[in-house]
């Protein structure tokens, strides 16, 4: 039986995301969270193999207290169990933290065949917990997959690389993040909603697997200073004209002045 | 022969290393240290070209004996030249495969990585600070690395290679223990060009909520024949209305065209933080106070019903 772990980042929703025009910050107080997208894709691309050749799925989320809540959509598309590291005191988790926190909790969940997760989340933009995990252990990676089944036991994916497609074969345990060409998610029927809250989930603090918060935090690398939505510089030219026709034309020669089509 | 203070650079693609010694030579001045580079496979054993782009130390390490090893090939030998070289500063080009390479590395240095930074510099105390996208490509961060080597990622054309100027420096060649392969690397197909995404595209026309009905996408069409574009749209028109199949903005296409035109979309951030990178942006739209009017070049505020066509004409006209 194959043992499925998905990595699943829970993050504000960026499509509600609004930037304050005065500060040019983003405002994330009371915008809805839900999973990053390309885990999401995680999670569907493990439900497909379970479907096609059996087996169970945990999710594994370095979270907060609302992560739990989160967590429930992925429950109802098709996971057996979430487990969720919500420690408060855990603070500063850049990638190098967090993928400490997640090899703890991976050594605790204990048996599994395969760990999947999105090339990165969409909030961070980092794309380093697969690769750092491959390292701390010990595991083969395929990153940049667009599809993946298992065959006699082995995973045999294709990677999407700037200039080929490559065909890859590893053996199991390994680690694979995902593209978003991967597929499209499910939406969860409302029957599998219900279901889900009855679906156990756990949650960890630090101590429960073994780490001391105070030497994670000691042990982070990159801070973040500032976020701010840059400022657009653009030549905010409004054609104006008697007609549409000759509005047309003015932007049409203007189109052609720019030199940016090609001839 | 090892630097406290130096830059040691890397990428697989050459263009992209040119361009990382260009920053790593100013950042490496800052710091008062060397300037390191590593090449895999090198073809030319003199490699004058990366000291007269302002590598001081060029290590060189053999190709690997098959694609199956590639990946951990170069890890390894960009391990061992870390070793050999102490730099205090790593910088390593932002393919798919420098982005998989750059926090391996990290993890086996047991230190931070900033990834795909748009900018970079090194502050008083010699620490990488970068700049960098986040939240889907809406906002800029500003960010500090605090640990020892500093490693951070670089996407192609984020910096300029600079003029080559006479230089001579050191050639060392590496040796490492050969890695056993991880994964079976079973074929690799070349990419057809139909297949080039929308991040390729040089010009982009795009629908967004301004179209009323599905068939009405056939004036889009129109235009973009007119200008030999690829087609795009917003979240909605994908997402909630199932016209396209995929949409620009976060979540979906980040896209560069040198030619952006917006019909039809209000220029959510969400949408906005997907066309950024466009050098001239278009737009058309009915409302005057629709943000897309902020983030573009030209825009006419009208009827893209009435103004689609006529574009289309105006410009078949002068391209001919």
């Amino acid at each position: 039986m194959t043992r499925i772990v998905v990595l699943l980042k829970d993050i504000v929703d960026l499509n509600e995301m609004k930037i304050d025009p005065s500060t040019r910050k983003p405002s994330l107080e009371g915008v809805k969270r839900r999973i990053s997208d390309l885990d999401k894709r995680a999670l569907e691309a493990a439900i497909r193999l379970k479907e096609a050749h059996g087996g169970e799925i945990a999710t594994l989320s370095v979270g907060n207290p609302k992560t739990r809540t989160v967590m429930l959509e992925a429950l109802a598309m098709g996971a057996d169990a979430s487990y969720i590291v919500n420690d408060g005191s855990l603070t500063g988790l850049d990638a190098l933290v967090t993928s400490k926190v997640l090899k703890a909790a991976l050594e605790k969940i204990g048996d599994y065949d395969l760990i999947l997760g999105g090339e990165m989340s969409l909030d961070s933009l980092s794309a380093q917990i697969g690769p750092r995990l491959a390292e701390l252990l010990d595991l083969p990676i395929l990153t940049y997959v667009k599809s993946m089944d298992l065959v006699e036991g082995r995973l045999r994916a294709v990677r999407d690389l700037e200039d080929v497609d490559e065909v890859v074969e590893v053996e199991l345990p390994a680690i694979v993040s995902v593209v978003r060409e991967v597929n499209e998610p499910r939406i969860p029927s409302l029957m599998n909603i219900m279901k889900a809250k009855r679906k156990p989930t756990e949650e960890w603090e630090a101590s429960s697997l073994g780490l001391a918060a105070e030497e994670i935090n000691a042990a982070s690398s990159v801070e973040v200073l500032d976020v701010t939505a840059p400022l657009v510089e653009r030549k905010r030219i409004v054609i104006e004209a008697e007609t549409v026709e000759d509005a047309a034309a003015k932007l049409a020669e203007a189109i052609i002045a720019e030199g940016v089509l090609e001839s | 022969m090892s630097s406290k203070k130096g830059v040691l650079v890397y990428s697989e693609n050459r263009a992209l290393l040119l361009q990382l010694l260009g920053k790593g030579e100013e950042l490496a001045a800052k710091l008062e240290g060397r300037l390191s580079t590593l090449v895999v496979g090198s073809k030319n054993p003199d490699e004058t070209e990366l000291h007269e782009h302002g590598a001081d130390v060029v290590y060189l390490a053999e190709k690997p004996s098959d694609p199956s090893t590639e990946a951990e090939w170069h890890r390894s030998a960009l391990v061992e030249a870390i070793k050999v070289d102490s730099p205090h500063v790593v910088i390593i080009g932002a393919t798919k495969r420098g982005k998989e390479l750059a926090p391996r590395l990290a993890a086996v240095l047991d230190t931070g990585c900033m990834t795909e930074c748009i900018d970079l510099d090194v502050d008083e105390e010699g620490r990488l600070t970068s700049m960098r996208l986040t939240y889907g490509g809406s906002t800029i961060a500003s960010e500090i690395s605090r640990k020892a080597p500093h490693i951070a990622t670089v996407a192609p054309l984020t910096f300029q290679e600079k003029e080559p100027k006479p230089k001579t420096g050191e050639i060392v060649h590496l040796g490492f223990e050969r890695p056993r392969p991880r994964v079976r690397v079973v074929e690799r197909r070349e990419k057809r060009k139909e297949e080039v995404a929308l991040e390729e595209a040089s010009v982009i026309v795009s629908a967004g909520r301004g179209f009323k009905a599905q068939d009405d996408l056939s004036l889009l069409e129109e235009l973009a024949t007119a200008l030999d574009a690829k087609m795009g749209c917003t979240r909605p028109i994908a997402a909630d209305m199932g016209w396209m199949d995929e949409w620009i903005g976060i979540s979906g296409h980040k896209v560069k065209p040198k030619l952006y035109v917006a019909c039809g979309v209000s220029g959510t951030i969400q949408h906005a933080a997907g066309i950024r990178d466009s050098q001239i942006i278009v737009s058309i739209n009915e409302s005057e106070a629709a943000n897309i009017n902020e983030l573009s070049d030209y825009s006419i505020v009208g009827d893209l019903y009435k103004v689609l066509p006529a574009l289309t004409r105006a410009l078949r006209e002068r391209r001919k």
